[in-house]
Order: structure tokens, then sequence, then C-alpha cells
């Protein structure tokens, strides 16, 4: 018998003594859920089949197997890789109507990957971060100037596809721009956080909204910043130039040259934002488990305790702070891409607010919860808002409740506060904890020094 | 030994490099230069746009006394407090165009400004009052930041309110305040719409420092704000006294939202937000919990405000104005987070 067989078997009444109190939850769940679902005419071959994916994935403990923790990521993966397939097929949902259409899902992943940025600043290094629309800012801009006619008197061509080689501007490899995006983000957030890293906690969180607030000003002015044309002011920079592998790598490997121009053009951009989800992911919860995301969690518990204990304060938050802003930069590079276009409009508080919600939605500090949590909200956000309030309206629910047809998006932001205030009195740990940030909200953390530890 | 190592390197006392002052003052006589050359340039602009920012200045002052109470006696920033501010202001808006008071003049129309005046505070307070209630009250020993983002949570739902009770639009105010001249300074007359409103803040600021210093509940607010559970273990009924703060701080934002919107003569949902930062910035660069350095800072803002705004002479001008007040924020926070007239603990109301 092969030796992997054997360690099965050995393991088999734990795997069936863990499962058990998930199937009979799901059960709980499942029956009523299903029940409601066929009274209203909503049950179909796709939501059984949904249905029987996710209880395979949910209810045997597979991390009792060996290899086993991989396979719950893994299904999750190739139902997200399948998704663009699959989702013309799907059933509508109650309430919610359709499914995410795949453009949605673009975003979706673009805010994942935001709200990812975030958790390293707010869930593992526990600073507020209330400014993080400025990474977003400098990333969606960066790709506006190196992958646009803007700057119309140079003519630089590096891998940059769509454009003619005579367009002026600089128009470099999406891909190298991603890079480059991060790594200006990262200086940015270095930056700011170094004067500003040794304040408290709320005076931490004030002064990165300061700089969230300007950012969107130097944006709107940038027109004519000391007689230069940083940033075209309110008109914003379009169009930029779509993501692509460029002519060469198309006829050698197959790779597509010009996303907006193929056939599959939303799938690509959205498999695209999904490898750099991945790769956000892998990235985070790497740095969790590293030395370096140790002395986060550190810090955030006790600041006092962990600077005792031989963690260099401002250099670790200093880290946090560009980690954060790294992939925050990745991110609004990517999108400035995928939307052909950056303006100032889109750098405003409330973008930072909506991204903080995710992660405390979700679970401060947990990969998958703070996954969940943007997926949802943005989701909300881009379409499920709007589906509620069909729904509403059609049905009579705004009729009963308000006597008339009401227009749910213009709520959104009230939306998005209840859910902060309510998240934060009765589950302040999110819907998704981490173990740990849970027993911090729970029991409370006793390290509330007046001042930073320096300053005394 | 590694523990007292530790300590040392923790605790090291930061001695601020001298060069540091130097720029902070060469900076000041820069800004001073700036303006004395704007003052010659054009003296009666420069007297307008003086009571201008005195005029905003002191709502701005009322607004961060606001902020400087809450902080003083909970250490915590009441984001909401600007909306709050906001909804008094389309109240007042509300209530001005219903009794027709464009008609009205005279003790009348005076009379009636009264009873705005008590009707915007009251509703201003309620709703403070009750997000303490609702939103913090809960969360007294939670993790600090766990209030801080209620607040925004509140703040956001304080704006949607504004938003569908109004429209995205500015809401106008019917203009009722007398325009007529006080006194005349450099040929620039003072009038009564914005001397209405010098004359409110300096006795509220007053009435204020009494309550805070001479009466039994100012001394229950001191307390609560200084050590909680030792206020409590002398008899002092915590909740009732930070509700009272609560109470008084929305107050303050109702009166403000009155002269606001009369003045202004406008009001739009995002504007507590924007004032609520201002007051903010103002009530920090004051010392944050110190009353006096509130109106102070709200009056250093104002003129920051007016001065950008409209001076002629190499002004950045009224596109920077947000940049520039957020910028000093950063900087008093970084540099001076005790504010001009606070001390370094910030737990004295």
């Amino acid at each position: 018998m092969a030796p992997g067989m054997q360690a099965v078997r050995d393991r088999a009444p734990a795997l069936k003594r863990q499962s058990m109190p998930r199937a009979k939850r799901a059960a709980i769940v499942g029956i009523p859920a299903f029940f409601v679902l066929a009274i209203t005419g909503s049950a179909s071959l796709g939501l059984i089949v949904a249905a029987l994916i996710f209880f395979a994935l949910y209810i045997p403990a597979w991390d009792v197997l060996p290899l086993g923790k991989w396979i719950v990521p893994l299904g999750v993966i190739l139902i997200a890789v399948l998704y663009p397939v699959y989702q013309p097929n799907l059933f509508d949902v109650l309430i919610f109507g359709n499914f995410p259409s795949v453009d949605t899902g673009v975003t979706m992943m673009i805010f994942i990957m935001m709200a990812l940025g975030l958790n390293i600043v707010v869930g593992y290094a526990g600073l507020l971060d209330l400014g993080y629309v400025a990474f977003y800012a400098m990333g969606a801009y960066t790709v506006a100037w190196f992958a646009s006619q803007h700057f119309s008197n140079v003519n630089v061509h590096a891998g940059g596809v769509g454009t003619a080689p005579s367009t002026p501007g600089f128009h470099i490899s999406i891909w190298i721009v991603l890079i480059i995006a991060g790594v200006f983000a990262t200086i940015g957030g270095i930056l700011i956080g170094f004067p500003t890293l040794r304040l408290r906690g709320d005076y931490l969180a004030i002064v990165t909204l300061g700089f969230g607030e300007i950012m969107p000003q130097v944006a709107n002015n940038g027109d004519n910043l000391l007689g230069h044309n940083i940033t075209n002011g309110p008109q914003g920079i379009n169009p930029i130039d779509p993501p692509g592998f460029g002519d060469t790598l198309h006829n050698a490997v197959g790779l597509p040259s010009d996303y907006l121009s193929s056939t599959n053009s939303t799938r690509l951009f959205y498999w695209t934002a999904l490898f750099l989800v991945l790769f956000t992911v892998f990235c985070s919860a790497r740095l969790r488990d590293s030395r370096l995301g140790r002395a986060w969690i550190a810090i955030r518990e006790d600041e006092t305790a962990a600077a005792a204990m031989g963690v260099p304060l401002m250099r670790t938050k200093t880290w946090a702070y560009a980690g954060g802003a790294f992939f925050g930069g990745v991110a609004g590079a990517y999108y400035g891409s995928f939307k052909g276009g950056t303006f100032p409009g889109d750098f405003y508080f409330n973008i930072s607010v909506f991204i903080l919600c995710m992660v405390i939605l979700g679970g401060m500090g947990n990969i998958w919860g703070v996954i969940v949590g943007a997926a949802f909200l943005s989701y909300l956000n881009q379409e499920g808002l709007a589906n509620i309030g069909a729904w509403m309206n059609k049905n009579g629910v705004s009729d009963f409740f308000f006597g008339k047809d009401i227009d749910v998006p213009l709520y959104t932001s009230g939306i998005f506060g209840i859910i902060l205030v309510l998240t934060m009195l009765f589950r302040p740990e999110g819907l998704i904890p981490s173990e740990r940030r849970k027993a911090e909200f729970r029991e409370g953390v006793h390290d509330q020094p007046l001042y930073d530890v320096t300053h005394e | 030994m590694a523990t007292e190592q530790a300590r040392i390197r923790v605790a090291r006392p930061r001695h601020r490099p001298d060069v540091l002052n130097i720029i902070g003052v060469l900076f000041l006589i820069a800004i001073a230069l700036w303006l004395i050359k704007n003052f010659i340039e054009a003296p009666a602009d420069f007297y307008n746009l003086f009571l201008i920012g005195l005029t905003n200045g002191c709502v701005y002052g009322l607004v961060a006394i606001g902020y400087s109470l809450v902080y003083g006696i909970l250490e915590l920033i009441n984001f909401a407090h600007g909306d709050v501010f906001m909804l008094g202001g389309m109240l007042v808006a509300t209530m001005t165009t219903s009794w027709a008071l464009t008609n009205k003049s005279g003790i009348v129309l005076w009379l009636f400004i009264l009873l705005m005046l008590l009707i915007a505070m009251a509703f201003c307070a309620t709703i403070n009052t009750t997000i303490e209630i609702v939103a913090y009250r809960r969360l007294r020993n939670a993790p600090r930041l766990a209030p801080l983002i209620t607040a925004i949570g509140m703040s956001f739902i304080l704006q949607n309110i504004g938003l569908v009770w109004k429209g995205a639009r500015p809401t106008s105010v019917p203009d009722i305040l007398p325009h007529g001249t006080v006194f005349t300074i450099g040929g620039v007359p003072y009038t009564w719409n914005r001397l209405i409103v010098v004359l409110f803040t300096i006795p509220v600021l007053l009435a204020l420092m009494w309550l805070v210093q001479r009466t039994r509940h100012g001394k229950a607010m001191r307390a609560t704000a200084q050590d909680r559970d030792a206020a409590a273990m002398m008899g002092i009924s915590v909740n009732r006294t930070i509700s009272f703060t609560f109470f008084i701080a929305g107050s303050l934002a109702g009166a403000a939202a009155l002269l606001y919107a009369l003045y202004i003569t406008n009001i739009r949902y995002t504007e507590g937000f924007r004032v609520g930062l201002i007051a903010f910035t103002a009530a920090v660069l004051g010392g944050i919990g110190n009353l006096p350095g509130a109106v102070l800072g709200g009056l250093v803002i104002g003129f920051v405000e007016s001065f950008n705004n409209g001076l002629g002479w190499h002004a950045p001008g009224s596109d920077w104005t947000q940049s520039i007040i957020f910028a000093i924020l950063i900087l008093i926070l970084v540099f001076r987070p005790e504010g001009l007239l606070g001390e370094r603990t910030p737990e004295g109301v």
C-alpha cells in the first residue's frame, strides 16, 4: 500500500469527526434555503450544481488529509478561473438577480487587490489608513503617464500596444508600468509614512486622511503646476493604452497582443486581474508568516511590548505602509488601463472608506475574509444595489415601505456607513475573522499610550 | 541589560534639531512679509478679506469647540460632528424658506432668528447625543480605532440623509440678515450680517469656559476626561456627563449651522465633511481639548482661507485652499501635536 493511502486511512476518523458539525450546519442552512428557493421558483439545475460544489469544498475537513490544505484554495481558484466560461449559464439569485457580469468581475478583482493591500496596513499592522486612495491615485496616474499620449513632446515606445509607432508620448509595456506604479506608490508610501508613522492611531488616521484629500486636489489642479501640465486637470488623462503582450510574443507563443482589440477582451482583463489577485494573496500570506509579518502583528497587539522586545517600530510600520502602498499602486495602474482613463474625480475620500469598509466587513487581518468582503461590497456597488432596487420596485417592497419607487443606489454611502457601524458594534472582528484578531476585539488590547512611545 | 537597552531605545527623548525651528521662523517671517506686501498693494482688499476671515473663522471656531469638547472627554475624533452641523444648516434652510422670513423685518425677524437658533441647537444636540448613545457608548472599552470607524460610518449615514433630504445640488438659504453698515475700516464697511457671527461667538466661548471651569457639570466633565473609572468611583455619572458633553457640542454645531447658513446663504450635503475637517484642523491647531485654542485655531484657519482665496499678490488661490489647510494639519500633527495653546497631555477639557 502506498504511504499516502496509509496516511488517509489513519486520518479517516479525524476527517469524519471534524466534518460532522459542518455537515450539520450546512444542512440547517441549506435545507430551508432550498425550500424557499423551490417555492419561489428559483431552484434550477445550476443552483443544485453550485450548492453541491460548495458543500463538497466546505463540509469535509480537507486539511486533515496530506496536501489537503490545498484542496479548498485550488477549488476556489478553479471556480474563479472558469467564471467567464459558465457565467452566462448561471441561475438568478433571489433578490440579487443575475450573477455579476465578467466586466464587474474585473472591478471586483481590482478592489479585492486594493483591499488586500489595505489589509496589510490596517489588518496586520493595525494602523488606520484613511487615505489609501492616494496610492490608488499614484498608480492610476503612473499608467496614465507611461502608457498614453499625455507627454506629447516625447516619443518613447517600449512594448506599448494599441498605438502606432509614430504616436507621441510614453508607450511602455503595461507589465513594466504595473511594476513602476507599484514602486512609485511604495516610494510615496514611505515618504508619507516616514514623518507621520510616529503618531498615535487616530492622529495617524487624520494625517493619512489629509494626504488622501490633498491628492485629488493636486490631480485636479495639476494641469498647471508651475507651468507644467502634469495631470491634465479635471478632464483627466485618456485614452490609456490597453494591456497586451505585443505582436512579437503574439506570433511566437500566441499570447494576446492587445486586449482591447481581441475578441474575448473582457475575459482577458478578468484573467489578468485574477492573476494579479492571486499574486497579491500569495504575497500577503507569505508576508504575514514572515518575520516582518509577525512584527506587524506584535505592534498591532502591543506597541510598547513589541518595542521592548526589539521590534524597530518605525521601520516595521514603514514597511507595512510601503507594502500596502505597493498593491494599491499596482491595482490603480491596472484599473487605469482597464478603464482606459484616469480622472481626478475617482480619488475622493469615499473610495478610501469604501475599501476600509471591505476590510472591516470581511475581517481585518484575514485574507479569506478580506476577499469575501471586497468581492461582496464592490459587487453591491457595481451591480448589486441597482439589482436589489429593481427587485424592490418591481415586487412592491418599495411601495409597501416607502409608498413609492426608490432609487437604491442613491443610498450607497448610507448603506456603507450602516455596514461600518453595525460591523463595529456587533461583530468588530468581521464576518470571517482571524482567530487572533477576534481575541483582540473580544478581550481588548490594553495598549493605549497617550502618545507614541518615542515621545516620552 | 537587555530590557534596559530596549527602554532607552524606546524612551529616547526627541530633541528637535534647531534647524527645524529656524525653518519654521523663516517661514512665518516670509508669510508676514507676504501679508505686508499685499496690504501695501491693496489695503481695501486686505481689510475686506480680514473681515471675511474673521467671520468664517468664528464659525469654524464654534464647530471646532465641538470637536475639542468631545476629544477632551473621550479622546475620540467625532467624525460625524461636521455632518451634524450640515443637517442643522439644512434645517435652517427649510425653516427660513417655509416661514417666509424674507418678508419680515425688525424685531419680529430677530425673534424668529432666535427661535430658529434654539430649534437648530436642540436639533443638532439631539442628533449628536443620539449618535453617542447608538454608535460610541458600546465601544467605550473597545480598541481605540473601533469608535473612530463607527464615527466615519455615522458621518456617511448623515451625509446620505442630507443628500436624500435636499438633493445633490447646493440648497440656497434666503438672505435675511440685515446688511446695514456698523462701522467702516479702511473704506470697507463692516456689516451687521458679519458682525452678528462675531458677536455670537465671543459670549458663547466665555459661557462655555465658565461652564467647564466653574460649574459642577464642568467639574464632572473634567474629572471624566482625566480618569473615567476614578470619576465613576467619586459618584459622577459618567454616561450622563458624556451625553451632556455631546449635547453641548451638538448645540454649538447647531448654532454654527444657523450662522453659517444665514451668512453664506447656501448649504450642500458635502459641506459638513468639508467644514468638519477644517474645524478639526482648527481644533488641532489650537491644541485639541483646549476651548480658547479651538476658537483661535478657527480664526487662524479662517484668515488662511480668506487671504489665500482673495489676496492679489502671489496667493496660491482657492484651488489650493483645502490642500494648504490639510498641509497645516499634517505639519502641526507631526511637529507640534500639542497645538498652539495645548499641553502635551490631551486630557484636560
